[in-house]
């Protein structure tokens, strides 16, 4: 693939702080969502439950507050999507509109389904999540921008350095975060490491 | 050059297998690793088939995958078409899907239907040594036979039904290790969730947690698969414990384990994957087996958990990191801080799930329960984890002993764990769980509380319509 369109060189727009940590994924996406076959309308399930009450009337939530309407970066705090490994939760926040996170910390299977979707989860310190957290709550549109290549954040002119793990930032720099056509491009290799593992063979390897 | 064996560390079973199965380091920087089993169920798979159409890819080992059908379907009427079209649209995925591409499916009816989680490990398809990766965070739990098994999203599933092989980065390992043996009345379970107390839900990230020492290795192959199924829970992606004796015998017979020869032959592997006594770890936690007391998670995550006995915690008393999230614990359950956890009443009892619904989880709740009544407030289910347990505990008799105390007795599959079929918890009722996840709407009422504890525990809460401590109950 690494069509240019799949590149994620720098991820800009305004965001949205999202309070709290240990934020799993079944409050992203409530389990009863999951028994659609496809992904196409979860867009509109994301954190329904802490979204809307029972009659459906909206409740006080930073994704139904007017002042972020519109934000694409969130940001969060410690152990984001912890829980199932349910990809159903960063597809319903992508197809809401959300281009990226900011966040102290994630959990492993939710990075990976982020980075698998070329969505940026990018790590900060404690006090730099409160003060990028602060910034956009005193502006709503404040600019925010991500950028990979130098692993650095910009919110309105101030910078903060970020980390995510390395092979995360190269394959969404060079775009190849859709990983089965660079997996499929080794097919003799795997050929090779499947004729050597003993169970593979019935142990007669 | 020939390097001197005083330098040369030891390695891990994770070292060992990983080596084994990588194909090779890609261009991200990660490694590409060759898959040994793979697991699918119905919600998770079908976005992953469609995938695979949409870029004309084949499965390339199809032998290598097995599916079977557990999260949605209802534990009472089985009859199809399911009343829930969404779910009965599900079904049909899976079948077509398996069909079509020549994959192994344990469907409903079938006697080798159950969990996912539960059926692996109990028709011999999970082996130690091996690679395991299945659409489900609980996947850790097959690391209990010594093998590297961990959950994985959609994209990553359409990688392994295409390739075989996943890209990922090699984690550190800590070992947990258990000295002495835990006290009478202390399950595996109880264990499980002090460890992810102690260390914390978001402790595990970035590693693979190896269980061991006397505590552990005294532990049956059950109480391991218990063990290592909340590994998730601890931030770890995967669990395991080193394969012994207890694990050949468990292995030894069942359906697609080696048979005859081929058995001999595979103990050799079996027993060279095993951690060396030198292995070098990334760090080590120690906890004494007889520390550990009966463990109920009452907040709204596993790690927000006491010890039967105690009080709930103040949230003054909390490290300072800890204190939002506790808040909002005590915001959401309506529990007091500093209440005593004993006495606090339930409405609904489960006993089930991938990580508490095999025939020792059973035994354990019908031993408690034999020849008493459930608590007319109480709505109390007991669901196996697959057709297999419930045969045998039909033939066992456990079955009658719950019906008669009162439980309602279900088919196989995940039922009351998540509320992705029609066992659901209703607006603010309490459930004792002997499930994984105590998270806000997890069970399926946004307002519902979930508190969870050992099968043992969940039996004697049923009976006495609140928590009480299982070591005081006698059975």
């Amino acid at each position: 693939m690494a069509a240019t369109e799949s590149m994620r060189v720098r991820v800009e727009g305004r965001a949205i702080p999202l309070p709290g940590d240990d934020i799993d994924t079944d409050r992203i996406i409530p389990a009863r969502y999951l028994r659609e076959i496809t992904f196409e309308a979860l867009g509109k399930y994301a954190f329904f439950d802490e979204r809307y009450d029972e009659s459906g009337k909206p409740k006080a939530h930073p994704l139904n507050d007017p002042r972020f309407a519109g934000g694409a970066i969130l940001i969060v705090g410690r152990n984001f999507g912890c829980g199932s490994s349910r990809e159903h939760a960063p597809q319903s926040l992508m197809r809401m509109g959300i281009t990226a996170f900011i966040g102290e910390s994630f959990a492993e299977i939710f990075s990976g389904n982020c980075t698998a979707l070329g969505l940026p989860a990018a790590r900060v310190s404690h006090e730099d999540a409160q003060a990028i957290s602060a910034m956009v709550e005193g502006d709503p549109r404040a600019a925010v921008s991500i950028d990979l290549d130098a692993a650095s954040i910009t919110v309105s002119g101030r910078r903060f350095s970020f980390t995510m793990p390395d092979s995360d930032r190269r394959s969404l720099l060079t775009g190849e975060w859709d990983t089965t056509s660079v997996l499929l491009a080794n097919e003799k290799a795997i050929k090779v490491a499947a004729a050597r593992i003993p169970y593979v063979n019935s142990f007669r390897t | 050059m020939k390097m001197s064996p005083a330098v040369t560390a030891g390695r891990s079973l994770l070292d060992k297998v990983w080596d084994l199965h990588k194909v090779g380091t890609l261009p991200s920087g990660q490694d590409q690793l060759f898959i040994g089993l793979h697991l699918i169920h119905e919600v998770t798979s079908p976005q992953a088939f469609q995938a695979l159409k949409d870029r004309g890819l084949k499965v390339m080992f199809p032998g290598r995958t097995f599916a079977t059908v557990d999260h949605i379907v209802p534990t009472d009427d089985q009859r199809r078409p399911f009343a829930d079209e969404q779910a009965e649209a599900m079904m049909q995925a899976i079948e077509g899907n398996t069909r079509e591409h020549g994959i192994r499916f344990f469907g409903l009816g079938t006697e080798e239907q159950g969990i996912v989680h539960i059926i692996g490990p109990e028709l011999g398809l999970t082996q130690p040594g091996m690679t395991i990766a299945c659409g489900d965070s609980h996947t850790s739990t097959h690391g209990a036979l010594g093998s590297l098994a961990f959950g994985v999203g959609t994209s990553q599933i359409r990688d392994i039904l295409a390739t075989q092989t996943l890209s990922l980065t090699r984690p550190k390992v800590r070992k947990i290790d258990v000295s002495g043996s835990l006290a009478p009345g202390v399950s595996s379970k109880d264990l499980i969730i002090r460890i992810i107390a102690d260390l914390g839900v978001n402790g595990g990230i970035g590693f693979a947690y190896e269980y061991a020492g006397s505590a552990i290795e005294s532990l049956t192959m059950e109480a391991r698969l218990t063990l290592c199924n909340m590994s998730i829970e601890a931030g770890a992606r995967a669990g395991y414990v080193n394969p012994d004796a207890t694990t050949f015998s468990y292995l030894r017979g069942r359906k697609f384990a080696p048979q005859g020869a081929e058995f001999d032959t595979a103990l050799k592997y079996w027993k060279g994957i095993a951690s060396d006594p030198d292995a070098r770890y990334d760090d080590v936690f120690k906890l004494e087996g007889a520390s550990v007391e009966p463990m109920v998670a009452w907040g709204i995550n596993p790690g927000q958990a006491v010890g039967v006995t105690r009080r709930l915690p103040r949230v003054s008393d909390a490290k300072q990191e800890d204190r939002d999230a506790l808040r909002k614990a005590y915001e959401h359950t309506g529990f007091g801080e500093d209440s005593p956890l004993q006495g606090l009443p339930i409405d609904v009892a489960f006993v089930g799930s991938c990580t508490n619904g095999r025939i020792s989880d059973l035994r354990e709740a019908a031993r408690v329960v034999k020849g008493r009544t459930v608590s007319p407030r109480v709505k109390a289910l007991a669901v196996p984890g697959s057709r297999s347990v419930a045969r045998q505990a039909e033939a066992e008799g456990l079955a009658e002993v719950f019906r008669a105390a009162g439980f309602q007795w279900r088919e196989a599959g995940c039922s009351m764990c998540l509320a992705m079929n029609p066992d659901k918890l209703t607006d603010r009722q309490v459930c004792a769980s002997s499930s994984n996840r105590n998270f806000i709407g997890r069970q399926g009422s946004p307002k519902g509380r979930t508190l969870l504890m050992s099968p043992a525990m969940v039996a004697a809460a049923a009976l006495a319509g609140e928590v009480v401590d299982v070591r005081t109950v006698g059975a």
